[in-house]
């Protein structure tokens, strides 16, 4: 929802609805930290990494921001520049 | 007797007040922000809600589950336990940040851009291990651009010696200055992988440090459409320093948020973050009620996100050091649920 307010100038209601409806939940889905802790796994966006909980073999970081900009359609900047820089053709 | 409630004042000191008296502080200060500015108070519904929460003993309040909202940053980057990117990552991994900010501690767009290189190097190593949007944030500081620091002439000097045209022509030729920096750095950032840059106190110098910021943010939107642009202010009113500065046909001296947004909206940013200085000689209450009054004519008509400051001395948070934490969730929390926030 950050990306969609600072990236799009998005309000919060419709940056809620935007994101809720691209990734298959519900608003108060948005705010539940176990619901969304499945979404991130099952859609690679990346989660919150701590000594207990490691998941060294999903997607984090620049990985998991590749999954966000498809999943939310959203263009971001880094990755375009990784693309780039990396020389990969496509996403 | 009523019972008295641990609040603070304005400074952080710690006191108590009645149910009464905290009602009376709060009505006291919407009544101030409302004479000021010309807007309406706040309602007594609105001002029954923040006395509720005001009048909590609780040490900290928040918002209802589903009424979460985003939280940009000023400095969360700024190398104060490991390096500057792993300062990202704890705000990142361990505060839950929704989006970060690397900045530099001498943080004015004068300053970064003598060392530009270094911070779009690390603008870029930092996108690779974060996935949360990554701002680029520093001041305008129009006052750096002015002698001895700059090139201008010290219109601070020259104001008291009554050499008005001389100040006022100090001041445009600074805006030119700073107004080539903030682009060059925006450009540099852009180009690094970031996703926003912020201009943080814009105005802090008066109307001239407004236009500068002003038409940076045109020009950088011109050549960037994608780029994340976040305007916060340095205070509720714009000073005239100039006096005669105008954006868009609009006189800058003088404009509250509410106007202040319209034209941050029209320069082109995505985020407007409005700010109202805290008076440390009086309750929290009475500055959150203040506060509210004075921001919540642009909740009205808002086309962008509005992400109000809320920290040291802004926003009804104390002006103190170390904030306490039942004072900043108190103010955090009565500006989303008064006022119907984007952000903080």
């Amino acid at each position: 929802m950050a990306r969609m307010q600072i990236t799009r100038g998005m309000r919060i209601g419709e940056a809620k609805t935007y994101v809720a409806e691209r990734l298959g939940v519900t608003i108060g889905d948005l705010s539940d930290p176990l619901a969304m802790a499945d979404v991130r796994a099952e859609r690679r966006l990346g989660r919150i990494t701590t000594f207990e909980m490691s998941y060294p073999t999903e997607s984090s970081a620049m990985e998991a921001k590749f999954r966000i900009a498809e999943v939310l359609d959203v263009p971001i900047n880094c990755v375009r520049r990784f693309r780039e820089h990396a020389g990969i053709d496509r996403l | 007797m009523e019972t008295q409630h641990p609040t603070r004042m304005g400074d952080g000191a710690l006191t108590r007040m009645t149910r009464s008296e905290l009602r009376a502080d709060l009505e006291e200060g919407t009544l101030a922000g409302a004479k000021r500015a010309k807007v309406p108070p706040l309602t007594a519904a609105e001002l029954d809600h923040l006395l509720d929460i005001w009048a909590s003993p609780a040490r900290f309040s928040a918002v209802d589950i589903g009424d979460e909202v985003v939280l940009t940053y000023d400095g969360s980057g700024s190398k104060t336990v490991g390096t500057r990117t792993q300062d990202l990552q704890i705000y990142e991994q361990m505060f839950g940040a929704d989006s970060v900010e690397l900045a530099h501690v001498d943080y004015s767009f004068k300053a970064v851009k003598t060392i530009l290189p270094h911070e779009a190097q690390n603008m870029k190593d930092a996108q690779l291990v974060l996935t949360v949007p990554v701002m680029y944030g520093a001041m305008p500081n129009l006052g750096l651009y002015s002698r001895p620091d700059g090139p201008a002439p010290n219109w601070s000097e020259l104001l008291p010696l009554a050499r008005i045209d001389e100040a006022r022509a100090a001041q445009e030729e600074a805006i030119e200055h700073a107004v080539k920096d903030m682009v060059n750095v925006a450009d540099a950032m852009w180009e690094a992988g970031a996703d926003g840059i912020d201009f943080d106190t814009a105005g802090a110098a008066g109307d001239g440090d407004l236009l500068a910021t002003l038409l940076a943010v045109e020009r950088i939107r011109a050549a960037h459409p994608d780029m994340g642009i976040e305007v916060g202010m340095a205070g509720e009113f714009v000073l005239g320093v100039h006096g005669r500065l105008e954006y868009q046909g609009v006189r800058l001296a003088g404009l509250w948020p509410r106007q202040q947004m319209e034209l941050v909206r029209r320069a082109g940013a995505t985020v407007f973050g409005p700010a109202v200085n805290v008076n440390t000689r009086k309750s929290g209450a009475w500055n959150i009620a203040r506060a509210l009054t004075l921001v919540k004519p642009c909740m009205e008509v808002a086309e962008i996100p509005v992400h109000m400051n809320v920290g040291m001395g802004v926003g009804a948070v104390p002006m103190s050091s170390y904030l306490p934490l039942d004072a900043v969730s108190r103010a955090s929390r009565a500006c989303v649920d008064i006022l119907r926030l984007d952000g903080l």
